[in-house]
């Protein structure tokens, strides 16, 4: 491979006892600050993970090094530093399910591939169900796994209990009947993400140009033929746009208006706890889901506030209706208290489905729509967008994400909630 | 050498010793005692060991910053870990005991983890743990997972109550100290409606631990006579021991008060924590200012403590922390703790003033050694010495306590809750609040004030000046002279101290020490969230409260910049952590959500009714009869019996809106996609409800009374939005019509009577001629009952096939109509039937529910297309029916299915694929809606969406169930398996 | 997002009152063209800052509202009742 960029020390045991040993003096910035060149064959805009997932597919899989990813502010800032770090691909319609799949199966390998540990950790994740409809609703979901090849396992009551006992199963308003459990699903350090795809991207050549936000979209003659920034114009061949919440303020840039709405969704972590409870689990009387962090403290989400917002900041009475889904959930969780809570913009698309496609321009590029789904999503949508940049034409799992499937119909809508972005 | 209690002093009640034990050790406090004042009282410096290399931790503060001092307190449902000992109130018979160490806090093997510690820097796991592949889940992680985490939850349900409630009021002041006080003093004189709020068990903030004088009087006397006028005051409102955790939008502030987390046994009426949710005009935050630790080798030593959590210890709790103590400062506050120490009898070893021009005047023994900083502690469990470094030269000094003050960090948390960012000030040498903030103020020390004077008069000035705001008549509140107050101006900070040889920590429980933070920024983490994230550094119970400053004075040294260049990481809720149960008050177990009930309900319990959850309803499921084992039994006769004779079943659930105006008809031809604007009065008719994107969103039946009063059933699922889009559709899309909503679903009694004998038992009841003639299938009307004894409505309406009736009566009659029904219908061998075989009968009849108007279904879908008016100019969801995706020929659509061999059986969920096609995604051809075991056909039925279902009928399939690995041979077929032709619906 | 929201008809009330459900978008003529329609019920400004919204007062007047709002700060600009909105005068 040819390096194009720094040539950091190979992460592993004996480069940490080497280094230990020598003071830990001698290790070098896992990715370089470099300015901004006047022209790129591709401009990624976003510096999250999946912008610079992407912009490390092009490096390794493409073969396409001269690329930038520009961020407005630090690489990370935005959902994958902040998020319920779950992975799974339990996804039910043909539009989703082999994408998510493909994205589990990135996640298998991820960390020897970009070597960082991201802690990616199969603990399984757990849906439960309440009802006979929502038995039946995931016997189809976990059917559809199946005949994907994805793993699948439909328990009982009973199983539930042997593995979760402190579940409450005796004085609950919605008694549990059973859950749809992906062993396979599990949970990953989400910030290891975002610096391992830097890291990796750099190492092959790509610039990772932070505090740098774009501010214009230059176009002649319906081609884009550059990005105005805080740091100046940036020429590009192609443009692809990764920015997550901010993806309708940037698509506005180039004319382009969006099925997307912005939503915030909160997140939780308690103070630090011994091993409590070893898989995601989700309340299927509520939108309650919950895991636990290596370092110890539960992770824990519900519902969207509700309402459009770029604030990342949450309303009180969702934090209450939380912890109320949590303690009916969980009834020992009465006494664990909560450490921090912090709000996320979410890219709602009308139909609860991303959107990795062409636009209305010919070399623009739109990666959004990601819903509160994004972080395991982060894999593939890197390697997807990053076939679409290079190759001009989507891949295989990503056909059906397409742009214009709300005009045409063709909606990838797993909870039939139709164009109503706060219930999807 | 140890702490230990003075023979006089504080404000402890030394009549009322409590007995209490840590680690099994009893040990005696006194009343007024926290929990760590009372360790400390009892000599026990060591109180708990470090997250990652098991150092051996002691009390470093007096307050809520706490981040060595956790301990879990409690038993069985009632344990809580991580609680800190600083803001624990001591109580008779509390057992503590300490987290994270094995086998015992004296003896914990994981302090092994220090001599490892080259290699366990900053983010080292990063770069390992990756090989073999596999390890990470089967050896790597487990162990880490179980080195992690603080204390031990349990698993026990909580046998505790909590409370929510709201407090609405002009000005919440957040904070009792001195400005605090005078705030609330001021304000309140002025008749405006004020709550006071502290998070510690008495108010007074710093006041209780003064040595100061105020007109002459102590500290706390002076709190005691001002927290009494205040309370004499009805319009102000004092909470202690609660916590204003956040500040939301609109002025709202969340906070928690704890109400009975002092005591052994609460008492069962009232709650243990009560969440207060405070709607205030305007707010002052008086949260007085955070003293920074120092960063030195060794600070992390039992002994060392912040100077003014020592300084609460030796004045309001009467404990003094060693017996030769030191004090390291770089401010003047130093100076009053060893004016303290010296006047209690504590030999003060030294003050190190890191000034080499510190002008304070200190007139007591001790010496003083300006410009020198200590660079390093030491000692193991327990301090022994320190060094200290001057001009490049080390003198120990022997010491087994040790005080540092790096100065103060106002307490700007919440202000900074809504998003608005914290400047830094150079002249402050600390973060301030940013301004402007909308009706929220801040007073005293959070507001650059040093001093109990100038807090007082900052306080008063602002209390006063927020009501006036708001119309009221205040005067500043005025106050006697303070003696003994020692200000202390801010100090030029001092991040780097010169000489260190040990570890020095800034986050104290995530073992962050000065080294992580410079290899952060050598590897590119310098970015103050990066390194943040990089190190832990801040992400520990106190939030980075007395950890984020330094870290970010030593990031900004790294990088050559300013503080301000750095910036803070953002602050968020909670200000300190909060139990689920305060935030989830009385709703859990069976009250997480409500229960409603129809009124049929104990006529249904009467009849012995199975219930089960439908949303928030309690529906009749089925209704054993004394020999049935198994619900299968009872489901099957119920279908029978209604097949051969008659049934009843209580359909109230069924959302109801009556629909009345002018421009009624006209309402309805547009929400609905087939026609209703020529419905005849007295007839019912089954209508579509799309949304706007063409989709089916509801379906049920919607009857004429009169010309402009009309009564819409919905599906019980979709009953309260169903009522939603309506009032949309009237309100914002079509104000213009003359209509008008009302939600009766709660009014009426609703029972549908169904079978062959259903005429024969109603007529009797029924007044009106109800004949096939007199009131043919979809007849809808008021009717009289029991001989004019009551009013009615009457539809002849069938969801089972057969000749059917629902009748609704008011709610009130419901039960006593059900048993005239049943006794009537006796001779005629009426049942009652459930959902169950309710849900049978419409299988077997082909009729639709949300399982198959599931969201993702058009009207063409369900065999409906009739259902779309082509003539309607105008109705929801018209616009969208047309595109490609939606017209399209290979849409999954209603068929039915029956398995090959009759004893077989498929589930609900299954999917299905052409026979002897592979089992794959791109084979799939639709899915299994509903199943039931049909009496009638004498066979598992089934619907179920498949692509060109209705040209497929007679098809042989693969009902395919991998999930459950069954694999069922069937046939698709036409849906209705009862009555094709309808004749039975217009007997 | 504001914990209040103020109602037109029943004053300033807590948040969880309230039923949101989007942009405040004027429902096109049945005879406009499909892309209109595509606009109406799929595209949005989704703005940063000020936006016009439908809010319903389901656990009150069960009103429905439409509330300018601020996205960025959460502040309320103003609300009035939906079958009244085009109607100058009707904010309060």
């Amino acid at each position: 491979m040819k390096r194009h960029g720094t040539n950091p020390i190979r992460y592993s045991a004996l480069s940490i006892l080497f280094n230990g040993l020598r003071g830990n003096q001698a290790w070098t910035p896992a990715w370089r600050q470099p300015e901004p060149k006047p022209h790129y064959d591709v401009i990624i805009v976003g510096g999250g993970g999946h912008g610079l997932a992407t912009a490390y597919y092009l490096a390794k899989e493409f073969g396409i090094t001269n690329v930038a990813v520009l961020e407005k502010s630090y690489i990370g800032s935005g959902n994958v530093g902040r998020n319920t770090t779950i992975i799974r691909s339990n996804y039910l319609l043909p539009g989703n399910n082999p994408f998510y799949e493909l994205s589990l199966k990135l996640w298998e390998g991820l960390e020897q591939d970009f070597n960082f540990n991201a802690m990616v950790s199969q603990r399984g994740v757990l849906n439960l169900f309440h009802s006979d409809g929502q038995r039946d609703a995931y016997t189809r979901r976990g059917n559809a796994m199946r005949l994907h090849g994805v793993d699948a396992d439909l328990l009982d009551r009973e199983a539930v209990r042997k593995r979760l006992p402190f579940l409450d199963f005796d004085n609950a308003r919605f008694p549990i009947y059973g859950g749809l459990l992906q062993k396979r699903g599990g949970t990953v350090r989400h910030d290891a993400v975002a610096w391992g795809y830097a890291r990796g991207a750099d190492m092959r050549g790509v610039d990772i140009i932070q505090n740098c936000e774009v501010t214009g979209i230059r176009r002649e003659n319906g081609i884009v033929t550059g990005v105005e920034t805080t740091r100046g114009f940036i020429g590009c061949g192609k443009l692809g746009l990764s920015a997550a919440g901010n993806s309708s303020r940037v698509a506005e840039m180039a004319g382009l208006k969006l099925p997307i709405e912005s939503h915030v969704l909160q997140a939780f972590v308690s103070e630090g706890l011994k091993p409590f409870i070893d898989c995601v689990v989700t309340f299927g009387a509520g939108h309650f889901y919950i895991s636990q962090s290596d370092k110890g403290g539960l992770v824990f989400g519900g519902d969207l506030d509700g309402y459009n917002s770029y604030a990342q900041r949450g309303n009180l009475a969702t934090v209450e209706h939380v912890a109320e889904e949590g303690k009916a959930l969980i009834p020992s969780l009465s006494r664990v208290r909560m450490l921090r809570s912090w709000g996320g913009i979410m890219d709602m698309s009308m139909d609860g489905s991303p959107i990795i496609d062409r636009t209305h321009l010919d070399n623009l590029y739109l990666n959004a729509g990601w819903c509160y789904g994004g972080f395991k999503a982060t894999p593939a949508s890197g390697f997807c967008f990053a076939h679409l940049l290079a190759k001009g034409t989507s891949h295989d799992t990503t056909r059906q994400m397409r742009l214009d499937r709300f005009e045409r119909g063709y909606l990838i809508d797993e909870n039939g909630q139709g164009a109503q972005p706060n219930v999807h | 050498m140890t702490s230990y209690r003075l023979a006089t002093g504080g404000l402890i009640d030394r009549q009322t010793p409590l007995s209490f034990s840590f680690d099994g050790k009893r040990m005696l406090g006194f009343e007024g005692d926290s929990l760590a004042s009372a360790l400390l009282a009892n000599g026990q410096l060591l109180v708990g060991r470090s997250f990652k290399y098991h150092r051996p931790r002691g009390i470093l503060t007096a307050g809520t910053a706490e981040p060595n001092a956790l301990m879990t307190i409690g038993q069985g449902g009632r344990t809580e870990p991580n609680t800190r000992a600083t803001m624990q109130e001591l109580y008779q018979g509390l057992e503590a005991r300490s987290q994270s160490r094995w086998p015992s806090l004296e003896f914990d093997v994981g302090a092994l983890n220090s001599l490892f510690s080259p290699f366990l820097g900053a983010g080292f796991y990063y770069k390992t743990f990756m090989w073999p592949a596999a390890f990470w889940e089967k050896i790597y992680e487990p162990f880490i997972r179980k080195a992690a985490g603080l204390g031990k939850a349990s698993y026990e349900a909580d046998p505790d109550s909590y409370d929510k409630c709201w407090a609405h009021c002009d000005l919440l002041v957040i904070g009792s100290g001195p400005a605090g006080l005078a705030a609330a003093l001021s304000a309140g004189r002025s008749g405006a409606r004020v709550v006071l709020v502290d998070e510690h068990s008495a108010a007074g903030g710093s006041l209780l631990s003064e040595t100061a004088t105020i007109g002459g009087a102590s500290a706390s006397q002076f709190v005691a006579e001002t927290v009494a006028e205040l309370a004499s005051l009805s319009n102000v409102q004092i909470l202690t021991r609660t916590t204003a955790f956040g500040w939301y939008d609109g002025n709202v502030f969340g906070a928690v008060e704890r109400v009975q987390k002092h005591v052994l046994d609460p008492l069962p009426a009232v709650p243990v924590e009560r969440l207060w949710r405070v709607v205030s005009k305007r707010a002052i935050l008086a949260s007085g200012a955070e003293e920074r630790p120092l960063v030195f080798g060794g600070n992390d030593i039992p002994g060392v403590m912040m100077a003014t959590a020592m300084r609460t210890y030796l004045n309001r709790y009467g404990v003094a922390p060693g017996k030769h103590v030191a004090i390291f400062t770089t401010n003047d506050s130093g100076y009053a703790l060893a004016r303290d120490l010296e006047s209690a009898g504590v030999n003060l070893v030294a003050v190190i003033d890191g000034r080499p021009d510190a002008g304070f005047r200190y007139s007591g023994r001790a010496r003083v050694i300006k410009g020198a900083y200590v660079s390093d502690a030491h000692g193991r469990k327990a301090l022994s010495s320190i060094s200290v470094w001057k001009n490049g030269s080390v003198e120990t000094l022997k010491a087994d306590a040790l005080a540092m003050s790096g100065g103060f960090s106002p307490i700007i948390h919440l202000a900074c809750h809504r998003g608005a960012k914290p400047v830094w000030s150079d002249e402050q040498a600390g973060f301030l609040a940013p301004t402007g903030l909308n009706g929220f103020e801040l007073a005293g020390a959070v507001n650059t004030n040093s001093g109990i004077a100038a807090c007082l008069a900052d306080g008063a000035a602002r209390g006063a000046a927020c009501v006036e705001a708001l119309g009221f008549t205040a005067s500043v509140a005025t106050f006697a002279t303070v003696e003994g107050d020692i200000v202390a101006p801010p100090a030029k900070p001092i991040w780097k101290i010169p000489g260190i040889k040990g570890k020095a920590f800034v986050d104290y429980q995530n073992d962050v020490h000065r080294k992580d933070l410079a290899l952060a920024v050598r590897e590119g983490y310098g970015h103050v969230e990066l390194a943040k994230r990089y190190t832990t550094n801040g992400m520990a119970t106190d939030q980075g409260k007395l950890s984020n400053v330094n870290a970010i004075g030593l990031l900004a040294e790294a990088r050559g910049v300013s503080p301000a260049e750095i910036g803070t990481t953002t602050f968020r809720p909670f200000y300190t952590p909060v139990s689920f149960g305060a935030l989830a008050g009385g709703h859990f177990g069976h009250h997480f959500q409500p229960v409603r009930e129809s009124p049929l309900h104990d006529w249904a319990k009467k009849q012995s009714a199975v219930f089960i959850d439908t949303g928030l309803w309690y529906r009749s499921s089925w209704f054993p009869r004394n020999s049935e084992t198994n619900w299968r039994e009872s489901v099957d006769r119920e279908v029978l019996n209604v097949r051969a004779n008659a049934g009843l079943c209580d359909v109230s659930t069924l959302g109801k809106i009556e629909v009345c105006g002018n421009d009624a008809a006209e309402f309805l031809n547009r929400v609905y996609s087939n026609g209703f604007l020529k419905l005849p009065i007295g007839k019912a008719r089954y209508g579509l409800m799309l949304r706007e994107d063409g989709f089916i969103y509801d379906d049920g039946t919607t009857s004429r009374l009169e010309e402009h009063r009309f009564f819409m059933t919905t599906t019980t699922a979709y009953a309260a939005g169903v009522m939603t889009h309506l009032e949309f559709c009237a309100q914002a899309l079509w104000p213009d019509l003359d209509v008008r909503l009302a939600s009766v679903t709660d009014q009426w009694a609703q029972m549908s009577v169904a079978g062959p004998k259903s005429r024969r038992i109603l007529q009797p009841i029924v007044d009106d001629d109800i004949s096939n003639a007199a009131f043919p299938f979809l007849a809808a009307k008021e009717v009289s009952l029991f001989g004019g004894q009551l009013q009615g409505r009457l539809f002849r309406i069938s969801f089972s096939g057969e000749l059917a009736y629902e009748l609704a009566v008011p709610a009130g009659y419901g039960e006593s109509v059900a048993d005239a029904i049943m006794e009537a219908g006796n001779p005629h061998g009426i049942q009652p039937y459930g959902v169950e075989a309710l849900s049978v009968l419409r299988v077997e009849k082909g009729h639709v529910t949300h399982s198959e108007i599931n969201g993702t279904v058009i009207p063409a879908d369900l065999g409906f297309e009739k259902m779309v008016s082509q003539t309607k100019p105008d109705f929801i969801g018209k616009a969208m029916l047309n595109r490609e995706g939606l017209t399209a020929e290979d849409r999954p659509r209603l068929v039915g299915v029956v398995p090959l061999d009759p004893k077989a059986s498929f589930r609900t969920g299954s999917h299905i694929l052409a026979k002897d096609a592979a089992a794959t995604l791109e084979n799939d051809q639709g899915y299994v809606t509903s199943i039931a075991y049909s009496p009638h056909v004498g066979s598992t039925i089934g619907l179920a969406l498949v692509r060109h279902g209705p040209e497929r009928h007679g098809e042989e399939v693969v009902v395919w169930n991998g999930l459950c690995g069954e694999f069922t041979a069937a046939r698709l077929c036409n849906p209705v398996f009862v009555d094709p032709q309808n004749e039975k619906l217009h007997v | 997002m504001a914990s209040l929201v103020p109602c037109p008809h029943c004053g300033a009330r807590p948040k969880e009152e309230f039923t949101v459900k989007g942009a405040a978008q004027v429902r096109p003529a049945p005879d406009t063209d499909k892309k209109s329609w595509v606009d109406y019920v799929y595209l949005r400004e989704n703005p940063r800052g000020r936006y016009e919204e439908f809010w319903h007062h389901t656990s009150g007047c069960r009103r429905w509202l439409v509330v300018i709002r601020d996205t960025a700060t959460h502040e309320i600009e103003s609300s009035c009742d939906a079958a009244f909105a085009g109607q100058t005068d009707a904010r309060t």
